[in-house]
């Protein structure tokens, strides 16, 4: 198939050989799960149980609320602990709303497994219902609920569903593993999600440093016509959604637009597996694959792990660390996220552990910029990353803005390239957030009025009642008077006539 | 003599004219600036300035009696809308001593006297007559207004803290160049 070029990106050391031969391995019940109600972009879960309860396998947790939420299930059977707040998978190392759950080690679905289903016979309208149910959320690192994607045919007009196995994060080998040893569930996953989305063409996107996976996925797809398995080359951000559309298509996503603005949905291959598992088998999302890789852990391996298993238990089944690492990351190096530590759990958008040497982490001092513009070689996005940091480091973000800010993916290509080891990714993320966190103090402002103006007009009212009541009493009371007055006058009259009549 | 006074006195009651009719079409309704300023202000009267209201701040801010970060409520980022709309520079980095916070009530300690529901500028407050009182932290500004009628002192006032939604990366560090 013809592939089109895409602008800039880097070729990192892919380091992905330490676990691309490791079979997947079931990780045992850890002795406590800490399941966190926030595990998706959106608004965080609503927690129906309490500390005490026993609950089965796959029972609901929180439900979701509002659009764009997920649910959680309980990843196996056992007791709720605790319902509070416990670390974040997060590199702020604050603290989530988080259900705690012992495991009863019996693993109990309650009544036998849920009954199976035929997915082609439902309508498409309750797939997206039933894979919201099941708790699916982007599970490529996003997090973004896959759900509303599947909806999106109410409001585009779609024609193909890609399927993003491009896996370029170095040392990441989860969704390699994934597609070799169970390509044709990943298959049958990406079958239904296109009839959900009512799209004619598939295309499935692995980059060729993946022979193995290919091979598989052409073999599991053989009899689909529709489907269409496309190698792309080996270049970092290719799994980057805006990109991998682009070079498979040539179509270029607007800015700040979605991939659905050109007729075409994104998911994940994990998150294809998921589906596969909810909608054949009715299971919500329980577990995950996770790569444990890096310089400083022992015995490097893919594992299939619980939603909530403390990090610590993965890297303790991978023999533990040979040294102290540098740098604990969750996800891949170049845009994953440094973890607080080892106690948090891992999440439906957790696919690596990775801890790094300090020969590996490349931690150097930052120095002053030279100009020479190999940041503005290597951006996927078309931006002048150099001037952009400028204008951050200077205070002005609006200037930031102006150079394209709001479309940096934070891929970190410009980092990687740069030859005086300059924080720009860093540059970019605080930009964003102080940028957002401005909005956020702004709304507030504009609320604080709106709620001001309304008491006004409330007191004013109360006011305005109070008056007229007083006036009606008023006006009442005369009108007693003047009665009063009246009868005594007719009294008076009356009294006056008899003495005159006697 | 006579023309020479005819002209001066035509000359000074057409000038009386002009200017008499100037003031009526160009009348200034008090300083366009100060109403601007105002529709800035967050509106809630809170008198965390100093001043009694949002419409007095606005115009000591206007005549440069007070500076551009008088407002505590609105923070930096107010500070920095009004700065440039003054075209005044401003150094912000002091600016946000005050760590914004919230209201809330002991409840062991409520005796339902409405005092501070009364008060409060944003209608943040709900409760009744012997009732417990509640603040709804979202529409809570930190005014201190309850803070300081409740008679048993049950309410205390509680920084804002980060959550994992609202934090953000600080910017790197560099030695200087």
């Amino acid at each position: 198939m013809k592939l089109f070029r895409i602008k800039g990106g880097v070729h990192p050391d892919g380091n992905k050989g330490r676990t691309a031969h490791a079979a997947i391995e079931d990780l045992p019940l850890p002795a406590l799960l800490h399941i966190p109600l926030q595990q998706h972009i959106g608004s965080p879960a609503a927690p129906v149980v309490r500390r005490g309860d026993q609950v089965l396998k796959g029972q609901l947790l929180a439900h979701s609320q509002g659009m764009i939420s997920a649910p959680v299930h309980a990843p196996t059977s056992g007791r709720i602990v605790g319902v509070g707040n416990y670390p974040a998978h997060h590199p702020s190392g604050l603290s989530v709303h988080t259900i705690t759950l012992q495991p009863d080690g019996a693993d109990n679905w309650g009544e036998g497994e849920p009954p199976r289903t035929d997915p082609f016979t439902l309508a498409p309208e309750e797939i997206a219902t039933r894979v919201a149910a099941a708790g699916i959320v982007g599970m490529g690192g996003a997090t973004f609920p896959s759900a509303v994607k599947l909806n999106l045919r109410t409001r585009y007009s779609l024609d193909t569903l890609v399927i993003n196995g491009a896996e370029c994060e170095p040392y990441l080998t989860c969704d390699d593993r994934l597609m070799r040893e169970q390509g044709v569930a990943v298959i049958d996953g990406i079958r239904i999600m296109a009839y959900a989305l009512g799209v004619g063409r598939i295309v499935i996107g692995i980059e060729n440093n993946k022979p193995e996976a290919q091979a598989a996925m052409r073999a599991a797809a053989k009899e689909f016509p529709e489907i269409e398995v496309a190698g792309l080359p080996a270049r970092y951000p290719m799994g980057s959604e805006k990109h991998l559309v682009q070079t498979l298509t040539g179509v270029e996503t607007p800015a700040r637009g979605l991939t659905a603005d050109i007729g075409v949905v994104v998911h994940n291959v994990a998150t294809a597996y998921a589906v596969h598992d909810a909608l054949r088998y009715g299971r919500p999302l329980l577990s995950r694959v996770v790569t444990v890789s890096g310089g400083a852990v022992r015995l490097p391996k893919n594992l299939r792990v619980l939603i909530g298993t403390p990090v610590e238990d993965l890297i303790s089944y991978c023999g533990g660390l040979s040294e102290s690492p540098a740098r604990l990351i969750s996800g891949g190096p170049m845009m994953g996220q440094p973890l607080p530590g080892t106690r948090v759990p891992v999440i439906k958008g957790s696919n690596g552990v990775l801890a790094l040497t300090e020969r590996e982490a490349a931690n150097e001092e930052s120095m002053p910029c030279i100009r020479c513009a190999s940041c503005v070689k290597a951006c996927p996005c078309g931006l002048v990353p150099l001037e952009m940091a400028n204008y951050i480091r200077s205070g002005d973000l609006e200037g930031a803005v102006g150079y394209g800010l709001m479309d940096c993916i934070s891929c970190g290509s410009c980092a990687f390239v740069c030859p005086s080891n300059i924080r720009l990714v860093q540059f970019f993320n605080y930009a964003k957030g102080e940028l957002t966190a401005r909005q956020r103090a702004e709304h507030q402002q504009n609320e604080t009025r709106r709620l001001a103006e309304a008491r006004t007009i409330r007191l004013e009212r109360q006011e305005q009642a109070k008056r007229e009541a007083m006036a009606r009493r008023k006006k009442a009371q005369a009108e007693a008077k003047k009665a009063k007055e009246q009868a005594e006058k007719a009294r008076d009259a009356a009294q006056q006539s008899v003495r005159t009549g006697s | 003599m006579f023309a020479a006074l005819m002209s001066l006195m035509a000359l000074g009651l057409a000038l009386g004219v002009l200017l008499g009719v100037a003031a009526r079409v160009f009348k200034v309704e008090g300083n366009p600036l100060e109403a601007e300023i105002e529709a800035m202000l967050p509106g809630s009267q809170c008198g965390q300035c100093g001043f009694p209201g949002c419409a007095p701040a606005a115009s000591a801010v206007a005549n440069g009696k007070a500076p551009v970060t008088l407002c505590p409520p609105g923070g930096r980022t107010l500070a920095q809308s009004l700065a440039n709309k003054l075209g005044v520079t401003v150094d912000l980095s002091g600016v946000e001593d005050q760590a914004p916070t919230y209201a809330h009530i002991r409840e062991g300690l409520c005796i339902g006297c409405t005092k501070c529901f009364k008060r409060c500028p944003t209608d943040a407050i709900m409760g009744a007559h012997e009732q417990i009182h509640v603040v709804f932290r979202d529409a809570c500004t930190g005014c201190e207004k309850c803070f300081e009628v409740c008679p048993t002192e049950c309410i205390e006032m509680r920084p804002v803290e980060a959550t994992a939604q609202t934090w953000y990366w600080s910017k790197p560090m560099e030695a200087s160049s």
